[in-house]
């Protein structure tokens, strides 16, 4: 190992903890990914300006403290949550801590880019396991410079002072501000090992509530989002795309587009060929220029512009009789066997009883609040970007291809993104942003209408599941059997055929572990209609299938679906499931158990109205809801609304409170109405009326989540909310109206079956 | 050259300086303040508050603003700034999310409720819910569940439960 510089700490070997001194005095403490071990520090990372930060931490020589938000927040709350685990480390002052989004962290290496900051991606639910793991060191090391300097100061060994909100106290109650010990801290050598992080008695900030740092921009309009950015003496650029992938031109008009004032230029824009679907333009397009948008929305409504089909005619409808044909034959071989346990085919031959349902699921968009948009300027010595992406990194990469700018001459800022759900993994708006700004010379705003927005999107696919289960004379599931198909997330996006089935299906999803013998296919099918990432992927989709379809083996054994649920959890133990995965059945029985108890499920026969549960297990959290339902007339009231989540330990719980909720209501909004369809391969939806989410009155007036205090590694919350509301909704929807709902979305199913 | 020179060094008598000829616009008051939009009179006021004033608050919807996030108060209507342009705002007064707390930065008592209940998924469509909400309020000082109901604004993040809770607080600090 090299010779480290005297002011970073090795943490792994890719890994440094960096103190400097910025300037007027100021403390700065980060944390660097390094290929060698022994990079000089750009002076850049000095911290003139805030979004030069370069560096997680900053305390100020007048005791304010800055730290920096490395992942993008969607709405989920790690600007909020990530700081609060480094400020309680710090034992900081929460009231003078802000908040900065950071930005790309890239640097040069050889032309290379080295990603400077590590974790840089929002909406994914791993923001907070990554922060656990590397962002205490920050506070930790900042807090135990401070008190060095402190120590000769107050004439107190260092290992006599305490620190409490922003100050070094001396036994004698003496005590010194983070900020007049600023300077001195930052002059201080690190520790050469890790510091001893606080047990957990000592947190200040970790688990209680606090509100989101951004909250009061935003309820007074001062919140800027990508699309609020104007980067001086900006144009606005709205696009026409084809609505056909392999479609063309076949005529265009533009002199009523060109007579328009303010209109500045119109370009064409293609997909270029060989690169990956999500890292250029979508589908061809004709984009018009102008001085504001309003100018350029008047000349698009004036482009004479005539599209020539490709030679795409798929439907939604045929992609699913696609794959409802594939999955009901017999002979079919599966694209994975993704998980095959004990003897599926010989278990099943000596059931008592045999249990068996198909469920269908539809197309769904994305549907972000601010609709894909990108700021950007680029001439020949640089790029600046802002972009509103969950994945900083790979729209970088998206930017360098396309202009060939080295690591450092690319800038992009990341602010506050309106939603994500795993849109903004990819980049097509970034490569078209680009694009255009290479052809004028001021800053472009590319902004998609909402139209465009949702008949443009990457999808998530259709799917059939279909089940088997049997049982033996003691109730017990003794074989289940999952067939699924879909057309993977991943294809055309250069995953190897092999690997294409983990977008869609969850190796370790339930019932694994649970079930002696238990086989899981995945049937991948083709399709023109290209696919995405979708939020909560690949659990909601098959959380809803598996289910529901638990509450089918519960029903034919005339049985309490809860009771059913229990006896398939069994004794509280932890099961492996491989990959280091371990199911706690004790934590997935006790949140389905809370949720019964809360609303009350002991009422589950006698109530008119139809009470429904469902549990599921993400990555080492574990979340039940249990849902009341009532019927007048074909409405169907959402009476109540029960969620129990476990993560392990909590950071923010206001914070989870309110991603649990919201995930739930989406969840809900999805399952409810939500249908994306296409015919002659065109998406038929356009705007918020043809994809409906939910309104108000639809949705319960409540959400009550219940957080199970814990102490394990804390896990990810972004998307735990939604897997197992659409199934605890359907079962509820069957206790009271017997219509067993094996379609979505459920409100038009649920009225043609009643 | 010389001759620009000549006009800045030599003064000129005062009574022959022209005001410049007062130009022709439309006049109206946004959050409490007067403004003349001298452009085209069809621009929509979304586009006004965005791209000329930079008022970034109000945001983008929908090419008919059904999401609701445009929404803003005219002469205390609540109405979709796509959707309306600059010639009908002629002599109106506009109030956006901007102009909701005093001017003393105090927050008005449904931006406070939208904190205090976390009220907020992204961020992106708070600015429209609250302005149907204070339009609500502004109605039914105590509005019922149905009332709230049909608050016409959308959410994927999900805010629905946690909005109903910050317009009843507000609903029940104003009864207590």
């Amino acid at each position: 190992m090299s010779q480290q510089n005297d002011n970073t700490m090795q943490l792994s070997r890719r890994r440094f903890l960096q103190v400097l001194a910025g300037t007027a005095g100021a403390l700065i403490v980060g944390i660097r990914v390094a290929e060698a071990a022994d990079l000089p520090i750009p002076p850049a990372f000095l911290g003139d300006t805030l979004y030069g930060l370069g560096a997680y931490v900053r305390i100020d020589a007048d005791g304010n403290v800055i730290i920096g938000a490395r992942d993008p927040d969607t709405g989920t709350g790690t600007a909020t949550a990530v700081p609060r685990i480094i400020a309680d480390e710090l034992d900081a002052d929460w009231n003078r801590v802000s908040v900065v989004p950071m930005g790309l962290g890239v640097e040069d290496d050889n032309g290379k880019p080295r990603w400077i900051y590590g974790h840089q991606t929002g909406g994914l639910g791993d923001s907070i396991p990554a922060a656990w793991a590397d962002m205490r060191q920050i506070g930790a090391t900042a807090r135990w410079l401070l008190l060095q300097a402190a120590a000769p100061r107050l004439g107190v060994p260092s290992d006599r002072l305490r620190c409490e909100a922003g100050y070094v106290i001396a036994p004698d109650g003496r005590k010194l501000g983070y900020g007049e010990l600023a300077e001195a801290a930052a002059k201080i050598a690190p520790p050469t090992s890790p510091v001893t992080l606080k047990t957990p008695d000592r947190y200040t900030l970790i688990g209680k509530p606090a509100a989101d740092v951004d909250a009061r921009a935003i309820v007074t309009g001062q919140a800027v989002f990508a699309l609020d950015s104007y980067a001086g003496d900006t144009l606005v650029a709205v696009l026409s795309h084809c609505p056909w992938t392999d479609g063309s031109v076949e005529s265009l008009d533009t002199s009523e587009t060109t007579a328009v004032k303010g209109v500045v230029k119109v370009l064409q824009l293609k997909p270029e060929a060989g690169i990956a679907l999500g890292q250029t333009v979508r589908a061809p397009a004709v984009a018009v220029i102008a001085e504001n948008t309003w100018a350029a929305l008047q000349g698009r409504a004036k482009l004479k512009l005539k599209w020539k089909p490709g030679s795409q005619n798929e439907s939604s409808a045929w992609f699913e009789q696609q794959a409802a044909d594939l999955i009901n034959d017999k002979n079919a071989a599966p694209t994975t066997r993704v998980r095959n346990d004990g003897d599926v085919d010989t278990a099943g031959r000596k059931a008592a009883r045999r249990v068996e349902a198909t469920y269908v699921q539809p197309w769904l968009a994305h549907a972000t609040a601010e609709p894909m948009n990108c700021v950007a300027r680029v001439d020949k010595d640089g790029a600046t970007l802002v972009v509103p992406t969950q994945a900083p990194q790979q729209a970088w990469q998206v930017v360098q291809r396309l202009t060939g700018l080295s690591p450092s001459q690319i800038t992009i800022n990341v602010p506050r993104v309106g939603g994500g759900y795993g849109r903004r993994l990819d980049h097509d708006y970034v490569a078209e942003a680009v694009m255009l700004a290479k052809e004028v010379d001021k800053p472009v705003k590319l902004m998609w209408t909402r139209d465009e927005d949702l008949a443009q999107d990457y999808y998530r696919s259709a799917s059939v599941h279909k089940f088997s289960a049997t049982l033996d004379g003691k109730r017990q599931i003794v074989s289940w059997n999952q067939r699924m198909a879909s057309a993977s997330a991943l294809a055309q996006r250069g995953v190897p055929d092999n690997r294409l089935w983990v977008s869609e299906v969850d190796a370790h999803q339930l019932p694994a572990g649970l079930v002696p013998n238990l086989r899981n296919d995945w049937y991948g099918l083709p399709s023109v209609m290209p696919r995405g990432f979708a939020r909560g992927m690949p659990h909601v989709g098959n959380a809803f299938a598996v289910e529901s379809f638990v509450d089918e083996i519960a029903h034919s054994l005339k049985e309490d679906p809860l009771v059913t649920r229990l006896r398939l959890i069994g004794e509280p133990r932890q099961i492996s499931l491989g990959n280091d995965r371990v199911l706690d059945t004790g934590r997935l029985a006790n949140v389905l158990k809370l949720v019964a108890d809360r609303i009350e499920w002991k009422n589950w026969l006698r109530t008119v109205n139809g009470l429904g549960i469902a549990c599921w297990y993400v990555d080492g959290a574990y979340v039940a809801h249990a849902i009341e339902t009532s019927l007048q007339g074909d409405r169907l009231n959402i009476e109540r609304v029960v969620c129990a989540v476990d993560v392990g330990r909590v950071i923010n719980p206001a914070g989870l409170e309110g991603q649990v909720a919201g995930a739930t209501l989406d969840a809900l909004s999805s399952a409810l109405n939500l249908q994306v369809t296409y015919k002659d391969s065109q998406v038929q939806q356009h705007n918020w009326k043809d994809y409906p989410l939910a309104s108000m009155a639809q949705l319960p007036d409540t959400t009550d989540v219940i957080i199970v205090p814990g102490d394990g590694n804390p896990a990810g919350a972004s998307f735990l909310g939604m897997p197992s509301a659409a199934p605890a909704l359907a079962n509820a929807v069957f206790r009271v109206s017997a219509v067993r709902v094996r379609r979505l979305p459920l409100l038009k199913e649920m009225l043609r079956m009643l | 050259m010389a001759h620009a020179q000549d006009q800045i060094l030599t003064p000129r008598p005062t009574g022959t300086i022209v005001p410049e000829k007062i130009r022709e616009g439309i006049d109206l008051e946004i959050n409490g303040r007067p403004y003349r939009h001298t452009g085209d009179d069809q621009m929509p006021l979304l586009w006004y508050l965005r791209d000329v004033l930079r008022l970034t608050g109000t945001k983008y919807s929908g090419e008919h603003g059904e999401g609701g996030y445009d929404l803003v108060l005219v002469d205390g209507k609540l109405v979709s700034a796509i959707s309306l342009p600059m010639l009908h705002v002629a002599g109106k007064s506009v109030t956006t999310v901007e102009g909701l707390a005093g001017a003393d930065g105090k927050l008005h008592p449904l931006q406070q409720a939208f904190i205090d209940e976390n009220a907020i998924g992204c961020g992106y469509c708070t600015p429209g819910w609250l302005m149907a909400s204070v339009d609500l309020l502004n109605r039914h000082s105590q509005p019922s569940d149905n009332e709230i109901d049909q608050l016409p604004n959308l959410c994927r993040c999900g805010c629905q439960t946690r909005v109903r809770r910050a317009i009843k607080r507000v609903a029940n600090g104003a009864r207590a």
